[in-house]
């Protein structure tokens, strides 16, 4: 039954009008409506779906891990013909490992810390197995060169926090895939990590459950690793399953409307064409920019991290300039150097005529109203004890303006960013991620900034409201004349909203040219790494109808 | 190149997105929903009305005393000497002392001192302790310094502090508030140090920077308002600390002089006849543990209404 995925064999999962009522005073009744689907043996289905559409809590039903408030009121969930939903404790226990098992998203907190790598792949089968200690060993051997890790002793040996978060999910993987359950389910297993290391895990997943002939449930909420990894999708909103196709069905016929946009949605990874004004001014010029971090303590010899080193960038107005990198690669370390959120080491940062990388915080203040940021967590990025007001006048009050002059304009940005200008009063848990993170971009833009740095600003939200805020940055930037730094991992998002690239590595700039030039025609082997990891790139998003693209 | 597509514009001119307004009732109403603060509130707030309305409690002056009504039983009648010379008869509710003073009536007034001491031992160490933090987590170079002192008081037993400090001043009210708030203060500078730490680097800080915010409004704008849920819980677990510390300092016979009339000093003297009269000690010791169980209770109640993040973090 190996590597059939369409076996006619008995479907390993089989979900049967699943309904969870969420507890009272939530914002609809049911978390999960009416929702129905099979995995059979050696099949990949993904669930997708916007936060909030109920896809984790399928996931953690089907592990009978529903936390208590979450009660399921009908249906019923067969693992290989068996109600989960109906067995005892002790029954889930002894399932669970042997016949399903879960891989999760965050690898550093679903190992145990102080346990290691070894001990935590031989608990399993320790509770699971009568074998013998030597023969655990060999399994647990055996499992972890199945999972590629390099240095099988070693990795047995070593604690979590010593491995890379590739790693440590290919331990998880180790963990779950050990008993050979019969069904997988992945909960968005490859969010947390880096753009080449998630290709690394999708083929991994891939091909250890081809060879196992292992059921795949898997949870994500991006388009491209569905375009990449399944063979069946379920589209879920709002609890609520909206269509089920197999892949190339789906991703080039989408039938129900919200498919149709929230494939639409997706950037499309070929850059977009914009003309531009070629001999516009310089609004930022960095010369040869470092920051250099030198952890010295009494006990210990001096450690230097190069953060960021030579980075060389120019900006003209009216333009959008990005920098694209994986987590480390110090993009946002030259964002907050550029704002003098943190002062730079080396170098100089030229805001138009001014030089600010050497101002002291004094000289600084009348230049920081030019540069304005928005952060990547809409969450944190307003103070939860003022009203949303109070936050957007701050910033034209500290440079003179009167309250009520404050307000007009804080009134007339809200307008802007499509935002009622009544919900001024209103305080930031009021609002969604993505009416926050509009809020944030009014707060900059109070400031009638030259120079809008957006630090992963689109990264937190959903694909449908990054979309719109996406949109909004570049009718802003459009009609507003501004410069805009556009820090991103993502590079669907770049090819979208960025004039020019700058591909980071290691604190380093290795490519740097046109969106069309970077894109189109990447010089350098991390760019062309960087690309050939994007998940789903076979396949043409951004318009309502994808379709596979040169294969 | 043909295949490039534009982020489709279809919600070009859209109206305003709606204000998602998220239904939450009023904090008093959370807190009130709470049993642990009702319980703990209703308890100190009936402690409260005690101290304040003592006088009038049917009580005689806590200091009168009546040699004919010594070691009387609770319950008993017996006359009492007013500062008149004139002889009353009064009933003992909680019985007396050994000088004839009735415990009932210095029970009721204890209340003050000790819900005074609580409150003021709080007030203060907050005072002093959000201060020293808030320098301590903004000036990096006076951090070292500072703290390195907040760890050597800390390696001191509290109590033994005040035992020192009440011993160097004479013992009145406010020199056993000072002398037990001191040790306290240590506790609350660390909290609001580390509260200050991790607040200033949150996003909200960093955009108010941005937005030319001076380090001074900074401080008080954006950092102090967001550490005041957790402060006021620590503030209850002061609060409860130091009536029991005032209690003990009064036992030892080191806090307030044994005529005021405070919980540990009416136990203090009873001490000595514990095996015919427990009542002596009964009485204000039952007072003053139903109070510092109604203030933790309290506090941990409130922890769990305003703080619930740092409840999930510790």
């Amino acid at each position: 039954m190996s590597g059939d995925p369409c076996g006619n064999t008995a479907p390993v999962l089989e979900v049967r009008n699943l309904s969870i009522s969420l507890p009272q005073g939530g914002d609809r009744g049911l978390a999960v409506n009416q929702v129905s689907f099979t995995v059979a043996p050696g099949e990949i289905v993904c669930l997708v779906g916007e936060s909030g559409s109920g896809k984790s809590v399928i996931a953690h039903s089907v592990m009978g891990l529903l936390p208590k408030a979450l009660k399921a009121t009908s249906g019923e969930i067969l693992l290989q013909g068996e109600n989960v939903l109906t067995a005892s404790l002790e029954t889930l226990r002894e399932r669970r490992c042997t016949r399903m098992a879960m891989i999760f998203q965050e690898p550093m907190t679903a190992l145990n810390p102080v346990m290691r790598c070894g001990e935590q792949i031989d608990e399993v089968l320790r509770q699971h197995t009568k074998l013998g200690e030597a023969e655990r060993r060999a399994r647990v051997r055996k499992i972890i060169e199945e999972v590629r890790l390099p240095d099988p002793e070693r990795m047995m040996a070593s604690y979590p926090h010593q491995l890379s978060g590739g790693q440590r999910q290919r331990i998880v993987i180790a963990i779950a895939l050990i008993l050979g359950p019969s069904l997988l389910i992945a909960d968005e297993p490859t969010t947390a990590l880096d753009v080449t290391t998630q290709a690394q895990i999708l083929k991994l997943i891939r091909d250890l459950q081809r060879d196992h002939g292992t059921g795949v449930l898997f949870i994500t909420h991006d388009f491209g690793v569905v375009a990449e990894i399944a063979d069946r999708v379920a589209v879920l909103r709002s609890g609520e399953l909206v269509e089920m196709k197999p892949k190339a069905e789906l991703l080039a016929r989408p039938e129900h409307e919200y498919t149709r946009m929230l494939i639409a949605a997706v950037p499309s990874i070929k850059p977009r064409e914009r003309t531009l004004v070629e001999d516009a001014p310089v609004v930022l010029k960095t010369d040869r920019l470092s920051k250099t971090y030198i952890d010295k303590g009494w006990f210990k010899g001096e450690r230097v991290v190069q953060a960021a080193s030579d980075v060389s960038l120019e900006l003209r107005r009216g333009r959008t300039l990005g920098i694209v990198g994986e987590s480390g690669s110090g993009k946002s370390t030259v964002a907050r150097c550029i704002t003098r959120l943190i002062d730079p080491t080396g170098g100089s940062i030229r805001l138009g005529q001014d030089e600010v990388a050497t101002l002291s915080a004094r000289a600084l203040r009348p230049l920081r109203r030019r540069i304005q940021i928005v952060f990547q967590d809409p969450y944190r990025s307003l103070n939860p004890r003022r009203s949303v007001g109070a936050s957007i006048i701050e910033g034209p009050m500290n440079y003179g303006l009167s309250r009520s002059q404050a307000m007009e304009r804080a009134r007339e940005l809200m307008r802007t960013v499509r935002l009622d200008p009544d919900a001024l009063s209103r305080y930031p848990h009021q609002f969604s991620g993505g009416q926050r993170q509009r809020i944030c971009i009014a707060r900059a833009l109070a400031m009638e900034p030259e120079l809008l740095v957006a630090d992963e600003a689109v990264s937190a939200l959903d694909v449908s409201v990054q979309a719109q805020v996406l949109r909004l940055l570049d009718e802003i930037r459009d009609r507003l004349n501004l410069a805009m730094l556009f820090i991103t991992h993502d590079l669907r998002v770049a090819a979208q909203v960025c004039d020019d690239v700058a591909v980071m590595s290691q604190g380093r700039v290795v490519e740097y040219g046109s969106a069309a030039q970077v894109f189109g025609d990447p010089r350098h082997e991390y760019t062309r790494a960087l690309f050939a990891a994007a998940p789903g790139r076979g396949y043409q998003f951004g318009k309502s109808s994808g379709q596979p693209a040169d294969q | 190149m043909e295949n490039a597509t534009l982020i489709e514009p279809n919600a070009q001119g859209a109206p305003p997105a709606p204000v998602a307004v998220v239904a939450e009732a009023g904090l008093l109403r959370r807190l009130w929903r709470n049993w642990t603060v009702r319980i703990g509130g209703v308890v100190l707030a009936v402690l409260l009305v005690i101290a304040i309305l003592a006088p009038w409690l049917h009580t005689v002056d806590p200091t009168l005393f009546d040699a004919g009504s010594r070691d009387l039983l609770p319950g008993a009648m017996g006359e009492i000497t007013d500062l008149d010379g004139q002889t009353l008869a009064h009933k003992f509710l909680f019985g007396s002392d050994s000088f004839g003073r009735d415990i009932y009536s210095r029970v009721i007034y204890g209340t003050r001192v000790s819900l005074i001491v609580g409150f003021a031992v709080a007030a203060l160490s907050l005072l002093f302790g959000v201060l020293l933090g808030l320098v301590s987590g903004t000036l990096r170079w006076l951090d070292g310094p500072l703290m390195r002192l907040m760890d050597g008081v800390m390696a001191i037993p509290g109590i033994l502090i005040a035992i020192a400090l009440v011993a160097l001043w004479r013992a009145n009210l406010w020199t056993v508030v000072v002398a037990i708030a001191i040790p306290e203060i240590p506790r609350v500078t660390r909290l609001v140090r580390s509260l200050v730490l991790i607040i200033r680097e949150e996003p909200y800080v960093e955009a108010a920077v941005s937005l030319g915010t001076s380090t001074f409004v900074l401080m008080f704008r954006h950092i102090l308002p967001n550490t005041v849920a957790p402060l006021i819980v620590q503030g209850t677990y002061i609060c409860a600390s130091a009536i029991l510390t005032e209690a003990i300092l009064s036992f030892l016979g080191l806090g307030l002089p044994a005529d005021i009339p405070t919980w540990g000093n009416i136990m203090a003297e009873g001490r000595v006849q514990f095996n015919q009269y427990p009542h002596n000690v009964f009485f204000p010791g039952v007072f003053l543990a139903f109070t510092v169980l109604a203030v933790n209770i309290l506090g941990d109640g409130l922890r769990d209404i305003l703080d619930p993040k740092m409840s999930r973090r510790v």
